[in-house]
């Protein structure tokens, strides 16, 4: 789809990162094409959240490169002005919509404060663009003059998305974005997310545990363990046909029609099997 | 193991709270049956009432809360129950799991501790004798080095294992009824997938009937026998759990399995409009009237009441025939336009 000139959004190499003695990213690779979306799927304590707040700025890789549209992130000696044009290249939205935004500032103050600080848009231009980035996530001035409070977790989880797409960046970095949502809005938002990168050419990088969201919003997963990579690939290769087996008992334990739940983990050593109720898919040959 | 009354009867339940001085609705209208040894699921989304009806059958309810309606087990009704003999149902007859197994058990004393308690404070058993009985509880949940387990606090065990220290210390009281409430959200895929079979397994063992209460429908699908659908304060379907995926007839119903399909499956995803509602938001129509594709004038002024038909009821004026097809297709199609 992309051409092949233009750099990727996102090339991430050797990326590593301990705290004291603890790996918790070892050896991650991953590339985005530009306009492209790569879903990171893993359970907790797989190094996921780390790797992306390592690309969004907020850790220090222990080691390894970042580099967004070809280029690397601005020393510690670089200038303001520098260090605020890469941040522009990448925004994030976090899981929790009730925390990220501040409680005291209005919907439509929260957008306008980030175009001051990076944009020369000011007065009638700066409230137009405000009014054209919440209309783009479905929100109107009616919410733009309300308080986080009077908004339902749905319509905070579009300010913040509104907010990241202020700055027009390259690249969003989604951590757990729908997860706190309700089942049928959790959908709105997917649905939205699938708009936007259709008209803007925005690049995702989608953290998340759910495997059942991930083909609805990315072209592209890598499944973490213990801080690596274990599988990467199309998602819908990834999807149908898992080859590692890690990749398989994370897909199996998902309910679907039909599924029984099944002791999965090796720990039948220690647990009496109880004649009935062994899944009926074979799950011992997908133990690692 | 069928006996000619269910084991929990709840009927035209309807509860409200008190807000600024004035009642709230906070459930509608629950009719619902658990027959002994037999698996219920309760599935909703954020508000729709599901951890307040389970909360009901104990009489756990907030202070000042307003009850109408019998809940039945084994035919004593709860709402008017003794306190005396609600206490016995609580130690004895009806056990609750929660979600987050942290905010449940002490967190400065050991698992040892927290296991043992109820034995030895409300039944009388030993210290020692309990002791036998939550180790062996604890392998059986699969916790295998048990005795260590016993004597570590909370803050040491991972929210997977505290889950199942959790489930222990329900299996510990020998109920016949355990409640439930969203005991895997929090869990990893993995590690929701061994809590359930454990679940499963414990309740094969004993006959024991649950009230499973979750967002997730295929999960409940996977472990219930009949799944009861809830929204805004009400049961709005009711049906056996294998025909879920494709005998649902609610149009909520509906919408929710078409906003979740399969990882693997081609399905594509369609967004119900709009947000859940709480009961006290609802108007005198149907309460998923206004984000129903399939809504009519009817639907907004007068409430569904509960009708039975496929094998179980949908509360709805216009029913959808899941012997035709298109009406997913058209009701979706029409849904996505209206988001």
């Amino acid at each position: 789809m992309a051409d092949s000139l233009p750099p990727p959004a996102l090339e991430v190499t050797g990326l590593r990162k301990t705290f004291g003695d603890f790996t918790a990213v070892d050896d991650v690779a991953l590339t985005i094409a530009p306009g492209g979306s790569l879903a990171v799927v893993g359970e907790s304590g797989s190094g996921k959240t780390t790797t992306a707040r390592m690309i969004a700025g907020l850790e220090k890789p222990t080691a390894g490169t970042i580099r967004l549209n070809g280029r690397g992130r601005p020393g510690v000696n670089a200038r303001t002005s520098e260090r605020r044009e890469f941040a522009r290249e990448v925004q994030m939205v976090f899981q929790d919509p009730y925390a990220s935004l501040d409680r005291h500032q209005k919907i439509g103050d929260c957008i306008a404060e980030v175009l001051t600080l990076h944009t020369d848009l000011r007065g009638p231009a700066r409230a137009a663009r405000t009014a054209e980035l919440l209309e783009q996530v479905g929100l109107d001035e009616r919410h733009a003059a309300s308080l986080p409070r009077a908004l339902s977790g749905g319509q905070r989880q579009r300010v913040a998305i509104a907010r990241a797409l202020a700055v027009q960046p390259r690249l969003l970095v989604l951590d757990e974005a729908v997860a706190a949502l309700d089942v049928s809005v959790q959908a709105q938002i997917l649905t939205l997310l699938q708009h936007i990168r259709e008209q803007t050419s925005v690049a995702y990088l989608f953290i998340t545990h759910d495997l059942g969201i991930v083909r609805h919003i990315c072209d592209e997963i890598a499944v973490m363990r213990h801080g690596r990579v274990v599988e990467s690939g199309a998602a819908d290769t990834v999807l149908t046909d898992p080859q590692h087996p890690y990749t398989r008992k994370l897909l199996d334990s998902v309910p679907v029609p039909g599924w029984k739940p099944s002791r999965v983990l090796a720990t039948a050593d220690t647990v009496p099997s109880v004649p009935g109720t062994e899944a009926s898919k074979g799950d011992a040959g997908n133990r690692p | 193991m069928n006996r000619p009354q269910p084991l929990l009867a709840i009927d035209e339940l309807h509860v409200t709270l008190p807000f600024k001085g004035q009642p709230r609705t906070v459930i509608q209208r629950v009719d619902l049956t658990v027959p002994a040894g037999s698996a219920v699921g309760l599935v909703g989304e954020s508000g729709s009432g599901k951890s307040m009806t389970a909360r009901a059958v104990l009489r756990l309810l907030p202070g000042g809360a307003r009850t109408g309606g019998k809940i039945l087990f084994d035919g004593a009704d709860v709402t008017t129950m003794s306190p005396a003999a609600l206490r016995k149902l609580r130690i004895h007859d009806v056990a609750m799991i929660f979600q987050d197994p942290r905010a449940h058990i002490n967190p400065v004393r050991t698992i040892g501790d927290f296991l043992t308690e109820a034995l030895v404070t409300t039944r009388g058993v030993r210290p020692r004798a309990a002791e036998a009985t939550v180790t062996a509880l604890l392998r059986e949940v699969g916790i295998a080095d048990a005795a260590r387990r016993l004597r570590q606090r909370p803050s040491e065990l991972s929210g997977g294992l505290l889950q199942r220290v959790m489930i222990a210390a329900a299996l510990a009281a020998e109920p016949r009824l355990l409640l439930a409430d969203e005991p895997t959200t929090a869990l990893d895929v993995t590690t929701q997938a061994e809590v359930m079979a454990i679940i499963d397994e414990a309740r094969a063992e004993r006959g024991l009937a649950m009230l499973f209460i979750t967002h997730d429908l295929a999960l409940a699908a996977a472990v219930c026998d009949r799944i009861a659908v809830m929204y805004a304060g009400s049961v709005v379907e009711e049906l056996p759990a294998d025909r879920l995926h494709d005998g649902a007839r609610h149009p909520y119903t509906r919408a929710l399995l078409a906003s979740r399909p399969a990882p693997g499956s081609g399905g594509s995803l369609r967004a119900i409009p709009g947000r859940p509602l709480p009961a006290y938001e609802t108007g005198p129509g149907c309460a998923f009237g206004t984000r129903c594709s399939q809504a009519q004038e009817v639907c907004g002024a007068e409430r569904p009441l509960p009708r039975s038909g496929g094998g179980g009821t949908t509360a709805c004026h216009f029913p959808v025939d899941p012997l035709v097809p298109q009406a997913t297709t058209g009701a979706g199609d029409r849904s996505t336009t209206h988001g």
